[in-house]
């Protein structure tokens, strides 16, 4: 895959991405969630995401929905990724280091695997 | 915290939260006048003057609420012992405006740190917020608008593999090029 550094490029890779998004049409959609509150950058929510967006580019993976959440009041559990994939219920995850988010993503987004050492149960 | 680019994430965190439709971040780096200054603008809800006296103070922030934690009063601290400063102007409904400064050469001085992932996580993580970064080095701009890039991309995540490529060199060149050319214009 090339790397694409200019703004003119959008549109190749706009057309690239849907015909992508067509074939994925039929799976359940994956979302993943990073609580990106004060407590959470202090803990390192940001590495944990970068980390995230690392497997996502490294590994092409298509029609995974990134997005971000304030604090939950779980700060000493921080970094926190939630996972959300189709129908399924969401499953949170605490202290979230690099390595475990890489982790959540080849097992859990990747395989449909949960990582059960992080995973935190809300009540 | 331990960068700039973590308190800049933070700060523009509760931009997003005080429901703003476009945020502006801009740094300048000037060597010449050894100044190293930020600020984040938003359209948001913004602040009367009794809320943005507590939000600066550690004394005062409200937990229960949540909406700030003790990432200004720490930033203010931290710029204050670096002959900087911190000012917030705002009124509500009229947006908010934090402004911090430091002296760029002063030893204590936090390195401004990863703004390529602090911009790349603020562009995906909040793809309904119309973002401006703007990076200056001396005399040198790089800006960023997302309005034009959210354009051309219509209904495409920017969590798609190939846009976080793009969105991170593009960020990373930009502002390394900005960079760069002050060192080659070097006798």
């Amino acid at each position: 895959m090339s790397t694409v550094k200019t703004l003119e490029d959008l549109k190749k890779i706009r057309e690239e991405a849907l015909e992508k998004k067509k074939a994925k049409a039929t799976s359940g959609a994956i979302q993943v969630t990073i609580g990106m509150g004060t407590c959470g950058i202090a803990a390192g929510a940001r590495d944990a995401m970068k980390a995230i967006l690392d497997v996502i580019e490294a590994d092409n993976l298509s029609g995974v929905i990134v997005t971000q959440t304030g604090c939950i009041g779980l700060c000493e559990k921080e970094p926190i990724v939630q996972v959300t994939i189709g129908e399924a219920p969401m499953v949170t995850y605490g202290k979230v280091t690099p390595d475990v988010a890489i982790q959540i993503m080849k097992d859990h987004v990747i395989k449909n695997q949960i990582v059960t050492g992080n995973q935190i149960q809300l009540a | 915290m331990r960068e700039l680019a973590l308190h800049i994430l933070d700060i523009a965190e509760n931009s997003v939260n005080a429901s703003s439709t476009m945020v502006r971040i801009s740094i300048h780096e000037n060597t010449v006048s050894d100044r190293l200054s930020f600020s984040i603008t938003d359209n948001g809800n913004g602040m009367d003057e009794e809320l943005i006296r507590q939000v600066v103070d550690p004394f005062y922030t409200s937990r229960t609420t949540r909406r700030v934690g003790l990432g200004l009063p720490l930033l203010k601290a931290a710029a204050e012992l670096c002959n900087g400063g911190l000012t917030i102007t705002s009124s509500v409904n009229k947006g908010a405006r934090v402004s911090c400064w430091f002296q760029h050469s002063h030893v204590d001085r936090m390195p401004l740190g990863d703004m390529v992932s602090t911009m790349t996580m603020l562009l995906i993580g909040y793809p309904d917020i119309h973002w401006i970064y703007r990076y200056e080095f001396n005399d040198r701009l790089f800006e960023f608008d997302d309005e034009y890039f959210k354009k051309e991309l219509g209904d495409i995540a920017l969590s798609e593999p190939t846009i976080i490529s793009f969105l991170r060199c593009h960020l990373e060149e930009g502002m390394h090029g900005v960079r760069e050319l002050l060192l080659l214009s070097l006798p």
